[in-house]
């Protein structure tokens, strides 16, 4: 395939020498001449230097026959233009961007671009997942219909231990998948399974009922 | 009307004082409170009597600080054309403001913009024509 990835920054060097490692043809578009010599001498040239913004860089570099267009400069707007320069005017058929501000997911997808990775969200559910306390956590979310997988843990003060999953009511749309003992044995719970302390639940919900599913989880 | 405007520069200032004297409400938002100066430069523009508020107009939490939800009409006129381009589309497609109008520079990037539907006003275009237009007078 080819792939023009916008920003050699750290994030752009790194996907240039995974993609290239796959076999890809990658060219990196960078503003900053030092940036620039640098990822030529490391990885062969394969940076062009110029605005990855505009329409008169990207038609140079033969945007119209490239597979993806992916934009990982640290600017969110800056992504956000090269992706729809691309999209609009070069027909790519799929654009990926990195965003820094979680708000612009939305404005992001609105706006057509196929793909959004927001880094903050993800530094944060990584982080996340290493709070001990932490009540409940991200593992992955799922595109369609605004699902996530979570991981929600039972602490020895939850009020509900001991109760069957019959006796709680789970807000629509919230499914359990896996419980996890401690000791690391895990089952699929049936609406017979009663909660434990240190049970740790594996669960489908949706981020709007994801609150209520951990306190009724909980019972706090 | 209710105005924002995004970006206190030159133009946005003087923009800021023409509506504001003609008794619109008008809101300017600026990263740098030291644009705000611009607002009460003395001389041929009485001084500006709306709202001045610090906040980066990309930001939507920004934006609804300086009332973007009530607005009539959205200005994205900040030095860099990203900014403006990313801004303007917010204001229609998250806050659905009736009108916005954006400055981008570049000529080729204004041209693809307003076939996505931006409003929007390239100077370096408008300027080098109205230059021809002089000299040929």
């Amino acid at each position: 395939m080819y792939i023009i990835v916008v920003g050699g920054g750290r994030v752009g060097y790194y996907l240039t020498r995974a993609l290239l490692d796959e076999g890809h043809e990658v060219l990196v578009v960078e503003k900053e001449e030092s940036t620039c010599e640098g990822i030529n001498e490391e990885l062969g040239s394969i940076c062009f230097r110029g605005d990855g913004c505009e329409a008169a860089t990207l038609a140079e570099i033969g945007t119209e026959r490239a597979d993806m267009l992916i934009a990982v400069t640290g600017h969110d707007e800056d992504n956000l233009v090269a992706c729809q320069v691309g999209k609009h005017k070069f027909n790519v058929p799929r654009t990926i961007a990195r965003i820094r501000n979680p708000q612009n997911e939305t404005l992001f997808k609105k706006l057509g671009i196929d793909v959004t990775i927001s880094s903050t969200n993800v530094i944060l559910e990584h982080i996340e997942t290493e709070l001990p306390t932490h009540p409940l956590t991200h593992l992955l979310a799922i595109e369609e219909g605004g699902q996530e997988i979570v991981e929600i843990k039972i602490p020895p003060e939850a009020t509900t231990i001991g109760k069957s999953q019959r006796e709680l009511s789970l807000p629509r749309g919230s499914k359990l998948a896996l419980v996890i003992r401690e000791g690391g044995k895990n089952s699929v719970p049936t609406l017979n399974t009663t909660l434990r302390a240190g049970d740790r639940i594996i669960a489908v919900t949706t981020h709007d009922s994801e609150e209520e599913l951990r306190s009724t989880l909980r019972g706090v | 009307m209710k105005v924002v405007i995004m970006g206190c520069s030159r133009v946005g200032a003087w923009l800021a004082r023409l509506l504001d004297a003609e008794g619109h409400q008008v809101t300017v938002l600026d990263n740098d409170s030291w644009s705000f100066r611009r607002l009460s430069f003395p001389g041929l523009l009485a001084d500006f009597q709306g709202t001045a508020l610090v906040g980066n107009g990309t930001d939507q939490e920004a934006l609804k600080r300086a009332g973007i939800e009530k607005a009539d009409v959205f200005f994205a006129l900040t030095q860099g054309d990203n900014r403006n381009v990313m801004a303007t589309q917010i204001a229609k497609h998250i806050f659905n403001v009736p009108r916005v109008i954006c400055r981008i520079y570049d000529p080729l990037r204004q041209e693809l913009y307003c076939t996505l539907g931006v409003e929007a006003i390239s100077p370096t275009a408008v300027f080098a024509q109205m230059l021809k237009k002089k000299l040929e007078s």
